[in-house]
């Protein structure tokens, strides 16, 4: 059978169509960050970055929103990243393959998809309620790391699994303990794909809305603890959009989450740049 | 025969129900390059993976029979696996450096035994790069990754790697296959200058590089001892006729 278009021709085809994909990809992502910084960027100063809100954000700043937001990072990574790491570690390289942890790694998988409003509404009976953390950084901060968790978890798991077998035997071969190897080989080897991991989660959790509503408060005051009520910047933004306080302020927010955002992801390339150094191919 | 490093009586190894290895009695004599040669999935490979102990790492794996070291059988309940690696250093068919320095890559394992001062790591790491012939041309790079280095010249870190522990026995297992003819040449003669200082085990496919750097060689086929021998006898007077058939290259 003849083909009805030559090979020629679909390569041709082929490449316009990939190339307007791509095209279309970029040109949908300079759309939103357009439209954002168009509507948002005239209110961005000095005193809206440092400054506190007034008549609910419709005036002041957003700088207790900007701390919130870093202190429920900070709590959410600091609980979740030695966690996700510790059980990354044990899933890839000590767990027998049996078929206890086939049902742990696919119960991971689970809670990975599981929608953040139900993890939301856990937190609050969990967090708030029951262990009486109550509105806080800390019971919001939490509740990120239930759902952060699974993400940092599957992608440490894989990364880990990357490595080399070959790494692994030469520092055995050493006379490595399987601790020594784990810890000098196997995991600087897997940190680039960790931290895409623990960056993958941070994105997720940094603009998470339906996790903190329930369990991070609304509070427009500084928070001065990990037991104070906290608004977090996509909590913030969703608030004044929605309860149509002030259009522009929401969007001037949405351009301070977004540089955050693009902050933690040049940390990330630079770690990987920093440990994939050694990487270079002849 | 002179002293003996290494003996296998009846060793025996199964990989679940299949033998992989079938009564191995010989002695690896002390100081001398012992080969061993036989076609693939002969066990010549999974043989040498006994010595250190390698074939832990296999799941379902059994050994029965005595592989003695120094008066203890490896294979004894109570024998420290990371000790005996120590002292049984290995070289891999692939060349295996660490994504790291090729400073780091020969430090790794006097650092994994406590060695800390700089300048007896310093040492070391000369002393080991020179022993494997490579301090020549690395010694003005050590910072650089050792994954930039040529095939030969990553294998010849690896054989750094392991002298840097200072190991009695080094085992290496087909550690040319991979490479070209020149640098394959620089490893045989690397391998001869070894012998005074090492006992070394060679696996290898390529009769003559067997017949070029040991100089005790065992036959192997399908798991079981054929022949074993000074070199020069095996290959040129074999007792047996299966040994001859391989040498000659009637089957491979």
């Amino acid at each position: 059978m003849s083909a009805l278009i030559s090979p020629v021709t679909a390569d041709k085809a082929a490449k316009v169509v990939l190339w307007a994909s791509a095209g279309i990809a970029l040109l949908i992502l300079a759309v939103i960050l357009g439209y954002i910084v168009v509507q948002g960027v005239h209110v961005i100063s000095l005193s809206f970055l440092l400054g506190s809100p007034r008549l609910s954000g419709a005036e002041g700043g957003i700088l207790p929103a900007i701390v919130g937001t870093f202190w429920l990072m900070v709590v959410a990574m600091l609980s979740s990243v030695p966690i996700g790491i510790g059980a990354a570690i044990y899933l890839a390289e000590y767990a027998p393959k049996s078929a206890v942890t086939a049902v742990i790694s696919f119960g991971v998988e689970c809670l990975a998809g599981v929608p953040s409003i139900v993890i939301g509404l856990f937190g609050y009976a969990f967090l708030s309620i029951y262990l009486g953390f109550g509105f806080s950084v800390l019971s919001g901060g939490l509740a990120l790391m239930f759902m952060v968790l699974p993400w940092i978890v599957r992608v440490s798991e894989e990364s880990i699994k990357t490595v080399p077998n070959a790494f692994r035997e030469a520092s055995l071969a050493l006379g490595a303990t399987k601790w020594q190897t784990v810890r000098r080989v196997v995991i600087p080897s897997a940190i680039p794909g960790i931290t895409t991991g623990v960056i993958l989660g941070i994105g997720k959790a940094i603009g998470e809305t339906a996790v903190i509503m329930f369990t991070a408060g609304s509070s427009l005051l500084m928070p001065m603890s990990l037991f104070d009520p906290v608004r977090a910047l996509p909590y913030h933004i969703y608030i004044l959009a929605s309860e149509g306080i002030s259009d522009p302020m929401a969007y001037g927010s949405s351009i301070v989450l977004l540089v955050m955002v693009l902050a933690i992801n040049l940390a990330a390339i630079a770690i990987q740049r920093h440990y994939g150094r050694h990487y270079v191919r002849n | 025969m002179s002293e003996i490093e290494i003996e296998s009586k009846d060793l025996n190894l199964w990989y679940g129900t299949a033998q992989a290895l079938k009564e191995i009695t010989m002695a690896v004599p002390t100081k001398k390059v012992t080969a061993i040669i036989g076609p693939s999935g002969c066990g010549k490979s999974t043989f040498i993976r006994c010595i250190n102990r390698m074939n832990d790492l296999i799941k379902d794996c059994r050994v029965t029979g005595e592989l003695l070291f120094e008066g203890m059988n490896i294979y004894d309940r109570d024998v420290d696996v990371v000790t005996l690696r120590k002292k049984i250093g290995m070289v891999f068919q692939k060349p295996n450096p660490f994504p790291m320095s090729i400073y780091d890559n020969v430090a790794y394992g006097p650092r994994l035994h406590g060695v800390k001062e700089r300048e007896e790591l310093d040492r070391i790491v000369e002393v080991s790069l020179k022993a494997a012939a490579l301090w020549d041309e690395v010694s003005e790079i050590p910072d650089r990754s050792a994954l930039g280095l040529s095939g030969g010249q990553q294998q010849r870190l690896c054989i750094a790697r392991t002298l840097a522990v200072e190991p009695n026995v080094v085992l290496f297992d087909e550690p040319c296959s991979a490479l070209d003819p020149i640098s394959t040449a620089k490893i045989e003669d690397l391998i001869n200058n070894l012998k005074r200082d090492y006992t070394i085990v060679i696996v290898t496919h390529n009769m003559q590089q067997a017949a070029r750097v040991s100089d005790y060689t065992a036959f192997f086929l399908l798991g079981e001892i054929i022949e074993f021998g000074k070199t020069k006898q095996i290959f040129e007077m074999p007792d047996k006729k299966s040994t001859e058939d391989y040498i000659t290259g009637r089957f491979g």
